[in-house]
């Protein structure tokens, strides 16, 4: 799939956040979001995910057929959308019976994330690093062409890093896209970034008091 | 689709089951109130039993509310909602396996119950089945108008007594033809099936406003 965004801008509670944001991504390509805190890295995935409106401008996405933008990515971010009461594995069953087109097992994609052993233990009882693997394993589970990664890379330990690299990198070598928001290096090889700067000075209506 | 929503409907029964789960605690809650009734009228028992469909009805109604705040908030505060956006159903679906869930798990349990608790307000063994039958007629619509306002509370932090206030009200047309459908099954000036009939299509309408009303609550919340 190709993903264009032309012209976005967004506001939240009323305040500009980012404005005239433009970027096209062909398959395969990586794009990593930066920024000051608050710049809006969020809320460009959120957009991109179909949870917020933009203000302006537009998203599409080409080469998809008739299935929605949102029915063809994956979102992992800082809530990971893990029920405490169910174990690892119900939650990828959930998962995968949930977004459809499934691809790995369960219990292979938790392997593939080092957390084998978790597989039949309730979510609640995982450290932050683990429960974050375990949402990542969820990228596993069903295919989806791109990938919104919000600080995928927060609570995981250097070796987890490194798994999500490759994985990463094994997406975009059979043509999945990736965007990412981030403070770090992620090991995206060859990504662009794309800079989120402070929106232009908004005109102020004139109040005309005369 | 199917096994989506199949998916739906199992996670959400067995998050009930498991602690925490709201299931068991609104038929404690209904059992509480049923109690309550008897010792504030004092023992005179043809009061009691003139009133009970109508006690059995409230206490329903107050029972739907544990809960329901819970419906949509717990998964829009772990993100589990914008894996559901996400989802190959329409959150419209996601909302009819949700509140199904829900219903399955607080109103048909309390109409199957029911008929116990109308031994507590001196029900007679035909207002007991009447009672049990308008309730697992009549339940379906209260789920369905709470799930409205579990929706538009979903981010609001503590939205559980705003949530009361907007939707106690809606409930009115169906605590009326509950109660009047219960009546008119214990002999009275109109037919058993006017009330019941009309309870049946309130729980309809319900069903489909409730869904497509709550899904737009929640694309809406932000």
């Amino acid at each position: 799939m190709r993903l264009i965004v032309e012209n976005l801008a967004c506001r939240r509670a009323g305040r500009r956040i980012f404005t005239g944001l433009s970027f096209a991504l062909e398959p395969g390509e990586g794009l990593m979001v930066t920024g000051r805190n608050g710049a809006g890295k969020s809320s460009l995935l959120a957009m991109l995910a179909g949870r917020l409106k933009p203000d302006a401008g537009a998203i599409r996405a080409e080469g998809i057929g008739e299935a929605t933008l949102a029915e063809c990515l994956h979102v992992v971010g800082h809530r990971d959308g893990l029920k405490s009461a169910l174990t690892a594995a119900e939650n990828l069953e959930f998962a995968r019976d949930l977004l459809g087109d499934p691809a790995e097992e369960p219990g292979a994609a938790l392997a593939a994330m080092g957390l084998p052993h978790v597989a039949r233990l309730p979510v609640g009882y995982l450290s932050a690093g683990q429960r974050r693997r375990v949402a990542l394993a969820r990228l596993l589970v069903c295919r989806r062409p791109l990938w919104l990664l919000d600080e995928p890379t927060a609570a995981l330990d250097l070796a987890s890093q490194g798994v999500l690299a490759a994985m990463m990198g094994r997406h975009r070598a059979e043509g999945g896209l990736v965007v990412a928001a981030t403070h770090q290096a992620l090991g995206l090889e060859d990504a662009r970034e794309l800079r989120i700067g402070p929106a232009a000075p908004e005109t102020a209506p004139v109040e005309d008091w005369a | 689709m199917i096994r989506a929503f199949s998916a739906l409907l199992a996670r959400d029964l067995k998050l009930a089951a498991r602690v925490g789960g709201s299931g068991a605690l609104s038929l404690v809650f209904f059992l509480m109130i049923v109690v309550l009734v008897p010792f504030a009228l004092g023992p005179d028992l043809n009061l009691l039993s003139r009133i009970g469909p109508a006690i059995l009805w409230l206490a329903a109604v107050l029972a739907t509310l544990i809960g329901l705040d819970r419906l949509f908030q717990s998964d829009e505060e772990d993100g589990s909602l914008d894996l559901m956006t996400g989802a190959a159903v329409p959150l419209e679906a996601v909302v009819l396996a949700k509140v199904l869930a829900s219903w399955l798990t607080t109103g048909l349990p309390l109409a199957l119950a029911s008929p116990l608790f109308g031994l507590l307000v001196a029900l007679s063994p035909k207002a007991m089945a009447a009672t049990a039958l308008t309730l697992a007629l009549g339940t379906p619509a209260l789920a369905f108008i709470g799930a409205v306002g579990a929706a538009l509370t979903a981010t609001i932090r503590r939205g559980g007594l705003i949530l009361a206030i907007i939707v106690l009200p809606l409930m009115i047309p169906t605590l009326i033809f509950g109660v009047s459908a219960a009546e008119a099954a214990l002999g009275g000036t109109v037919p058993l099936a006017t009330p019941l009939t009309v309870l049946a299509a309130l729980s309809l309408i319900a069903a489909v406003v409730g869904t497509l009303a709550a899904a737009a609550a929640l694309r809406w919340s932000e």
